[in-house]
C-alpha cells in the first residue's frame, strides 16, 4: 500500500515544498559563517552560542516536534559532556571528531535506556522521571568523583587537534569554526528528519496520539526512536562544549541548564528548527546584557523573562515577531511566510 | 542509631514533608496545574519566621502563625494576579512559568537575605533530647510530629466533614459536574490554593532547622514535593500522607546505611515507583 494512492497527492506535495530550502534560511546560515570575520574578538560566546544552539535544536526535535515535554534534557548534555572529557583524558579515542560522535553514541544509548521510562504515564510523570533521570545522573557523577573528579569537575583536559590537522587556539577561532560546522551538519541531519514521512508522523502525535495510532503510526516506537536522536543531539552537544572549554563538570547535569535550555527554545519558538539557533543567539545576548547589568542576580531576570513570555502568550509573542517577515516574504510576492509559525500545542 | 531512631526521625521527616507538600497535591488534583513554584511559598514562610524571631524577638511559637498567614497571603495574592490565567494552557506553559517565578523568588532572596544558611534561634526547651520510652528523641522532632499530625487529622477532619471540605472532593472529582451543582468552582480553588501556601509557609518556618532555609530551597526541595505528588496521587489525603512518610523514612535511612550514595536511593525509588504504578501507589490517576 503506498501513502500516494489512498491520500490526496497535494499532501504529498505541500510536505516537499516545505522541505525546500528557503532564502531567508540560506541568509540566516551565510550570516553565521560571517560571525567568523566580523567578531575575532568574540569567538568564546560564539562558541557558547553554537553548542547552546545544537542543544536546542535537540529540545526542539522532541519537545516541538514529538510533544515531549522534558525538565531533564542536561542528562544527556551532562553524559556526553564527561564521555568527551573522559575519552580525551585517558587517551581512548584522541581525535576530537571520532570522540564527539562517540561521545554522542554514548549518549544515545542512554537515551534509548531511558525512553521507555519516559514513554510510560502522563505528562507530568513524564516531567519527574526526567528530572529525576538527570538527578539520578547528577548524584552518581557526584559520588563517583575518581572517575569524574566530583565537584571539581574534569580537569587537566588536553585537546588533540581536529582530524590531525587543526590545532584549537588560544583565541577559540578553531573551536568557534568546529562547532559551527557540527551544528550545521547536525542540522541538515535534523532538517532531513523531521521533513521525512517519519517527521511527519511524528507531528501528527503531537497533535493527537490516539488519532496518530488509530491512522497506524506506533505511537511508541516512533516516540523511542526521536527520543534516542535527540538524546544523540545532546550528547553531542555536550561533547562540544567539553571539547572546547576543556573542562567537564557537574552544572552539565543541573536543573538549571535543563530549564534554562527551554527558556532558549521557547524565545525561539518550538517545531521549525530555527528556533533553538535563533534562541540561543538571544538567550546569550541577554544573559550578557543582565550580567553586565547585575553580576550575580542575571538569574531574576531570566525568570522574569520567562513569566513574561508566559503571560503574554508564546503564539502571540511569535505572531509579533513575525509581522515583519511576513510583511517583507508578502512584498517578494510570496505565498507562505519563510519561517513557519509553530502549529498550535497538542491539547 | 538504632532502627527506632532511624524510623522516628524518618517519621518527623515524612510528616514536615506531608506538610510542606499537601498544598500542592490538592491544586494539582483540582486544577490539574503544575506548579514548581510550591517551595517558594515554602521558603517565603521559613524566612518570615526567621526574621521575626531573629531579628524582632518574637517566640518561636508565635511567628510560626504568623508565617502561615503571610504565605497564605502571598499565595492568595499571586493566585489572583497571575496563576488564575494559566489554569487553561498547556502543561508546558505552567511549567515555563513556575520555572521562571522559582528563579525569580532564588534570586530575589539571595538578593535580601544573603545566600548563606539561614537559622531560626530556637527556645531551649526544644532543643537536645529528651528520653521517650528508653528512647532518646529529639526534642524538635517530637514537636514536630505532634504538630504535623494535629494538621494532619485536621486536614482530614476539614476534608470530610465540613461544607467546604466536600466542596472541595467534589471539585477534585470532576470539575465540571461539581460547577453544574452550583459550587464556585475557581472559588474553592482560590481558597485551598492560598491555605495550601500556608501550609508549605508553615512547613518551611518548621522545617528550617531540619531541612536548611537558604535561597536554593525551592530548588532543592521541588523533587521531593513532586515525589510525594506523584507517588501519592492527588485524589485523597491518605495518599500523599503515605507517600511522605515513605520518602522521610526512606530518605533518612538511605543516607543512614549507604551514605556514600546520598539522594540516589530516593531518585531509584521513585523512578522505580513511577515505572510500576506510573499514577502513583495510592492515586487513582496523578493528572488527568
Amino acid at each position: 500500500m503506498t501513502a500516494n494512492s489512498t491520500t490526496h497527492p497535494e499532501v504529498g506535495q505541500f510536505a516537499m515544498a516545505r522541505a525546500q530550502w528557503r532564502w531567508p534560511e540560506v541568509v540566516f546560515w551565510l550570516a553565521a559563517a560571517g560571525c567568523i570575520l566580523l567578531f575575532p574578538n568574540r569567538y568564546l560566546i560564539l562558541t557558547e552560542i553554537a553548542w547552546l544552539a545544537l542543544f536546542a535544536l535537540s529540545l526542539d526535535l522532541i519537545l516541538g516536534y514529538a510533544g515531549i515535554v522534558s525538565l531533564g534534557h542536561a542528562a544527556f548534555f551532562g553524559f556526553g559532556g564527561y564521555a568527551a572529557g573522559l575519552l580525551a583524558l585517558h587517551g581512548i579515542v584522541t581525535e576530537p571528531v571520532i570522540a564527539l560522535v562517540v561521545a554522542g553514541l554514548a549518549a544515545m544509548v542512554l537515551g534509548f535506556v531511558t525512553s521507555f521510562l519516559v514513554m510510560r504515564g502522563s505528562d507530568l510523570t513524564r516531567l519527574m522521571v526526567t528530572l529525576g533521570i538527570a538527578l539520578l545522573l547528577r548524584e552518581l557523577a557526584n559520588r563517583f568523583s575518581n572517575i569524574t573528579g566530583g565537584s571539581d569537575g574534569l580537569q587537566g583536559i588536553e585537546m588533540q587537534p581536529i582530524l590531525g590537522q587543526f590545532s584549537f587556539d588560544i583565541f577559540g577561532k578553531v573551536g568557534f569554526i568546529y562547532c559551527l560546522c557540527v551544528l550545521f551538519v547536525l542540522f541538515l541531519l535534523a532538517r532531513r528528519i523531521v521533513h521525512s514521512p517519519f517527521g511527519l508522523s511524528l507531528r501528527a502525535i503531537r497533535n493527537n496520539p490516539l488519532r496518530a495510532s488509530a491512522i497506524g503510526i506506533p505511537v511508541n516506537r516512533r516516540l523511542i526512536a526521536i527520543y534516542t536522536i535527540a538524546a544523540f543531539y545532546a550528547g553531542v552537544a555536550g561533547a562540544l562544549s567539553t571539547q572546547t572549554t576543556a573542562l567537564a563538570s557537574l552544572d552539565g547535569f543541573a536543573f538549571d541548564r535543563s530549564a534554562d535550555l527551554m527558556l532558549v527554545l521557547i524565545i525561539g519558538g518550538t517545531g521549525y528548527l530555527y528556533g533553538g539557533l535563533i534562541g540561543a543567539v538571544i538567550f546569550k545576548l541577554l544573559q550578557e546584557l543582565f550580567s553586565t547589568l547585575t553580576p550575580q542576580y542575571w538569574q531574576f531576570w531570566i525568570g522574569a523573562v520567562l513569566v513574561v513570555i508566559v503571560l503574554i502568550g508564546r503564539d502571540r509573542m511569535h505572531r509579533w515577531a513575525m509581522f515583519l517577515p511576513r510583511l517583507i516574504a508578502s512584498k517578494f510576492g510570496r505565498a507562505k511566510a519563510p519561517v513557519m509559525a509553530p502549529e498550535g500545542e497538542a491539547p | 542509631m538504632t532502627l527506632l531512631t532511624i524510623l522516628f526521625d524518618g517519621v518527623a521527616y515524612g510528616m514536615l514533608l506531608f506538610v510542606l507538600a499537601c498544598g500542592l497535591a490538592v491544586t494539582l488534583g483540582l486544577m490539574n496545574f503544575v506548579n514548581l513554584a510550591h517551595g517558594a511559598f515554602a521558603m517565603a514562610g521559613g524566612y518570615i519566621c526567621a526574621i521575626l524571631v531573629n531579628r524582632s524577638g518574637l517566640p518561636f511559637f508565635a511567628a510560626l502563625p504568623i508565617a502561615f498567614v503571610a504565605s497564605a497571603a502571598i499565595g492568595a495574592l499571586l493566585e489572583r494576579s497571575l496563576y488564575r490565567h494559566l489554569y487553561t494552557r498547556s502543561h508546558l506553559d505552567q511549567v515555563l512559568f513556575t520555572i521562571g517565578l522559582v528563579f525569580m523568588s532564588v534570586t530575589a532572596v539571595d538578593y535580601f537575605m544573603g545566600s548563606s544558611q539561614t537559622f531560626i534561634h530556637l527556645p531551649d526547651y526544644l532543643q537536645g533530647q529528651i528520653n521517650l520510652f528508653g528512647l532518646g528523641v529529639g526534642r524538635y522532632r517530637l514537636m514536630i510530629i505532634v504538630i504535623c499530625g494535629l494538621l494532619t487529622v485536621a486536614l482530614q477532619m476539614i476534608l470530610s466533614r465540613t461544607r467546604f471540605g466536600s466542596r472541595l472532593r467534589a471539585a477534585v472529582d470532576d470539575p465540571r459536574a461539581a460547577s453544574g451543582l452550583g459550587i464556585n468552582v475557581p472559588q474553592v480553588f482560590a481558597l485551598t490554593f492560598a491555605f495550601g501556601c500556608g501550609l508549605a509557609g508553615l512547613g518551611g518556618a518548621l522545617g528550617a532547622e531540619i531541612l536548611g532555609l537558604d535561597p536554593y530551597f525551592p530548588l532543592k526541595f521541588m523533587i521531593y514535593f513532586l515525589i510525594v505528588v506523584t507517588v501519592g496521587g492527588s485524589s485523597s489525603i491518605t495518599g500523599p500522607f503515605l507517600a511522605s512518610l515513605l520518602l522521610g523514612i526512606g530518605d533518612v535511612a538511605g543516607k543512614y546505611y549507604v551514605p556514600k550514595l546520598g539522594a540516589f536511593v530516593i531518585y531509584t525509588m521513585m523512578i522505580v515507583i513511577l515505572i510500576w504504578r506510573p499514577n502513583g501507589l495510592f492515586g487513582r490517576s496523578a493528572a488527568r
